[in-house]
């Protein structure tokens, strides 16, 4: 008999113990749902000039940019990142060790990153271009500032979440069912098609949605390459237009597109759930190829890779080096330590309120307990620049009505509390970053059995003596790993820093994101190499622990 | 020692467990036998007390631990506890793992006290290992150490063996019971499977749908089933139709049976007599077939399974019945061909139709 899914003798049904977990479990649901509905709201009141001046002038280019943007992105990362994914885990190539983790380094560069790289370079007054020009008159070079350059530029930088989730699907599969097909009368070829390829399906719409997400939220390199869409148009409708009510309509069709984009992915993993074969059934013979092929796979892995990330890298070392004499001074500290102390602070609220939304999902796992955590960490697909106006307005809000009380009281003017401090930042990055905090912690958690509990119990344990004795001992590592991704992330986050920020406040990311629109690439590229540096921690802890390593 | 008396249990309107009533004596090794989903679990966790009880009392050595409104807490009750997937803590060594119920002892005598565990469970080599490092059945024994290491009042074993393979399940319930035998525990262990539960314990329960249907020696509930149930459960055999002659005798197709018929409660409870003329199963167990042949009864084989020391025949009657045959196998027959045998029943066992 297994163990009875029903809740033990805890206090099993009494209610004052529900009361705890629900409200935390809310109080994270509200999180998402408020700045949602913030931004909703201005759709409940359009003021007739802005929806028209909107309709007219922004629409139609930021619609069709964003469409072909997602179409782009989502192609080309499904084609690349599912072919690397099949070659390095079921062929064999020289060189197939290295790439497999190597493939996985370019998520330490913030796609605005690996964009104004490409775009110093291969611009009309760029490196590459002009060598051409002078040395061997050739011209014509297509310009990278288009929809094709953005969309190669994006794929570039996305393509790791679909190599990344095909890969382990891929991996997963063991080699039974493929000589099951084969022993069926399929060649190895069909079976690719026939199999494996299906199999990985769920794994691969898994990590084509994570780069469409980001795709939508994306708003550093539309930005650098004048590519407007959504998040672009709510920064100008924000800066330019001071609308907030405008910003507030183009944040609610972003955020329609997303919600859209999220239902697709779940009712794909409900309806595609593939049990995986019982382990032990064989990691996966692989294919040997040839002479001429082998060649030809190491060649496409080492390009990726070198257009991914070597090269990237490398001039951004370089025109570190060019000001690193100038640059490095007390405003760049200011920079690093505004970076380091955001994130810091950032990467603690996530990691404690992840820690109480999977204790609170142990004490209670019921199904509206779950429902409820699933969508307190929705929050990961609302993009930085909705997050940035639905939180900013209530603020504001709560501000105004601070300061008109303390008037009626005291007749005395206040400033502003909450505006131009920390507040919306932080409580824009919870919402956001919630997720990214929560998998480790869901992960560790689970690995803390039922019958674990009891056998401490049992063994004179209970309370606060079982959390020290075996719990923290055994979460240390989910909750370093939940801190050090939310950290990363956080750091190289860009819109809500950029919009909500206190005055004066710049970041790392927001010098790089002012460097940039100014085309000075080299001032640029200094505060980018410290975010690509500290970005590169968790993508090694992810190798270590993924099974890129076979 | 432990006492269960009248309980009930159930979660929400599914009744999971009813009016179980047994107990063991100080050192007595009993066992809860039963399909998955018979309620045999449940049983445990109450005994354990991480379930509280419907109705009914349980004792542990005269205590009252649970009844109805009040359960003392699991950690109070001073049991030990092996589960099913052992539950060792991956960040503790084997050593550590052991002394994990021992906070209240002084850090010699807790170190003592590991070792004298460790060397009953002979892991002594491998005290600094982690439990991932070990085989299956080392982590078993180490998660036996670790529930004795406090003393306790009585054991509970979860289904403990069920996740080893059958050569080394069969071993280490041999080895698990020395040593609670050599130590002079009284445990509760919970299976189902009777092989394991006839090598470790000295009393069974089956259990069927949240009752104990026999509470008896492995010996009696082969040979002396109470009920239908129990009959198909446990062991091999077959329900040949006979019918009542007189207070001592049945007939079957094979013959007349001499014995005690015995009476045959119904579902209501009320018990009637079998009187001449009625209708009865008798159970015929493939070690009460001999071949014998001499016999003037003749059976044809229509399969045959090579156990190594014997075959297990089923032959078919004159009648088309069939009956299982337990044969010496270097009693070679073919299929189809027929066979003396002859009847050895000591008891007879027969449940009115």
């Amino acid at each position: 008999m297994t163990p009875t899914g029903k809740a033990p003798s805890e206090g099993a049904f009494s209610i004052s113990s529900s009361v705890l977990p629900w409200s935390v479990t809310l109080g994270l649901v509200l999180l998402v749902l408020i700045p949602m509905g913030v931004v909703a709201s201005a759709m409940l009141d359009p003021d007739q000039s802005i929806w028209a001046h909107l309709w007219d002038y922004v629409l139609p280019e930021v619609l069709l940019n964003t469409l072909w943007l997602a179409l782009g992105v989502g192609l080309g990362v499904t084609l690349l990142g599912t072919g690397l994914a099949w070659l390095t885990a079921a062929c064999e190539f020289p060189g197939r060790r290295f790439f497999t983790w190597a493939l996985l380094l370019p998520l330490a560069l913030p796609a605005y990153v690996t964009a104004f790289v490409w775009i110093g370079l291969l611009d009309f007054t760029g490196a590459l271009p002009t060598w051409l020009r002078e040395t061997w008159g050739i011209t014509g070079i297509p310009p990278i500032r288009s929809r094709g350059g953005v969309i190669l530029v994006m794929v570039l930088a996305l393509y790791p979440y679909v190599y990344l989730t095909a890969r382990s699907a891929f991996q997963g599969q063991g080699r039974r069912l493929l000589e099951a097909a084969q022993s069926l009368g399929v060649s190895r070829r069909r079976a690719f098609f026939r199999v494996a390829l299906p199999m990985a399906r769920p794994g691969i719409v898994a990590g084509l949605s994570l780069a469409l997400m980001e795709t939508l939220a994306d708003f550093g390199t539309v930005a650098v390459f004048n590519y407007n869409t959504f998040t672009t148009a709510i920064y100008k409708a924000w800066f330019s237009m001071f609308s907030l009510p405008a910003a507030s309509q183009l944040a609610t069709m972003l955020v329609f597109f997303v919600l859209t984009l999220v239902l697709f992915e779940q009712f794909t993993r409900a309806s595609h759930s593939y049990a995986t074969p019982a382990r032990g059934s064989g990691g996966s013979r692989r294919i040997r190829l040839s002479g001429g092929l082998a060649w030809l796979a190491w060649a496409w892995a080492a390009l990726v890779f070198l257009l991914a990330f070597l090269v990237p890298m490398l001039q951004l070392l370089f025109w570190t080096r060019q000001v690193l004499g100038e640059d490095l001074d007390a405003r760049y500290l200011a920079f690093a330590s505004h970076s380091l102390l955001l994130a810091g602070l950032g990467a603690g609220l996530v990691v404690a309120l992840a820690l109480a939304l999977g204790y609170a999902q142990r004490l209670r796992p019921t199904g509206p307990m779950q429902f409820a955590s699933r969508l307190a960490t929705l929050g990961y697909a609302l993009p930085g620049a909705v997050l940035a106006v639905g939180f900013y307005i209530p603020v504001a809000g709560l501000d105004n009505l601070l300061i008109d009380t303390w008037r009626e009281w005291t007749g005395e003017e206040i400033g502003q509390v909450l505006g131009g401090t920390l507040a919306v930042m932080l409580l824009a990055y919870c919402a956001r970053f919630l997720a990214v905090g929560y998998g480790p912690v869901e992960t560790g958690l689970a690995r803390i059995t039922r019958a674990m509990d009891e056998a401490a119990q049992v063994l004179g344990r209970t309370g606060l003596r079982r959390l020290a004795a075996v719990h923290l001992p055994l979460l240390r590592g989910p909750l370093l790993a939940a801190a050090a991704l939310a950290f990363v992330d956080i750091m190289k986050e860009l819109p809500i820093t950029l919009m909500t920020r206190p005055f004066g406040w710049d970041t790392l990311a927001t010098r790089v994101f002012e460097m940039t629109s100014e085309g000075e690439w080299e001032r640029a590229a200094l505060p980018a190499v410290a975010i690509c540096l500290v970005g590169l921690l968790p993508v090694f802890y992810l190798i270590r622990h993924s099974d890129a390593r076979t | 020692m432990l006492a269960l008396d009248h309980i009930a249990q159930s979660y929400g309107a599914k009744p999971v467990l009813h009016d179980v009533s047994f107990s063991l004596s100080p050192g007595q090794i009993g066992c809860l036998l039963g399909p998955s989903g018979c309620g045999k679990t449940t049983a445990l966790r109450l005994v354990a007390g991480f379930e509280k009880p419907d109705a009914g009392e349980i004792r542990i050595a005269g205590e009252l631990v649970a009844r109805p409104g009040f359960s003392l807490a699991p950690e109070k009750r001073r049991v030990g506890l092996v589960f099913q997937d052992y539950a060792l803590f991956p960040h503790l060594t084997v050593a550590g793992n052991v002394a994990f119920g021992l906070a209240h002892l002084g850090p010699a005598d807790r170190a003592w006290r590991v070792d004298e565990m460790l060397e009953l469970v002979g892991l002594v080599q491998e005290a600094d290992a982690f439990p991932h490092q070990l085989s299956g059945g080392q982590q078993q024994r180490v998660a036996l150490a670790r529930a004795l290491a406090p003393r306790p009042r009585l054991l509970l074993l979860d289904e403990p063996f069920s996740n080893l393979d059958v050569e080394l399940r069969e071993k280490l319930s041999l080895e698990v019971r020395d040593i609670l035998k050599h130590e002079a525990i009284t445990a509760l262990l919970v299976t189902h499977d009777q092989h394991e539960a006839f090598a470790m314990a000295d009393v069974i329960g089956v259990m069927h749908k949240g009752m104990v249907q026999q509470w008896d020696s492995p010996y009696n509930l082969y040979h002396q089933p109470a009920n239908r149930f129990v009959a198909n459960f446990i062991g091999q055999g077959v329900l040949l139709p006979g019918e009542v002659l007189n207070s001592r005798q049945v007939e079957i197709e094979l013959g007349v049976l001499e014995g005690h018929i015995p009476t045959d409660c119904d579902e209501e409870g009320g018990c009637a007599r079998c009187e001449k003329g009625c209708q009865v199963e008798v159970l015929i167990r493939p070690d009460d077939i001999i071949h014998d042949d001499a016999s003037l009864l003749t059976a044809e084989v229509e399969r045959k399974a090579f156990r190594g020391a014997e075959f297990l025949y089923t032959l078919k009657l004159p009648g088309g019945s069939r009956v299982l045959a337990q044969v010496d196998s270097h009693h070679n027959h073919a299929l189809g061909e027929r066979i003396g045998i002859r009847l050895g029943i000591d008891h007879v066992v027969a449940f009115r139709k």
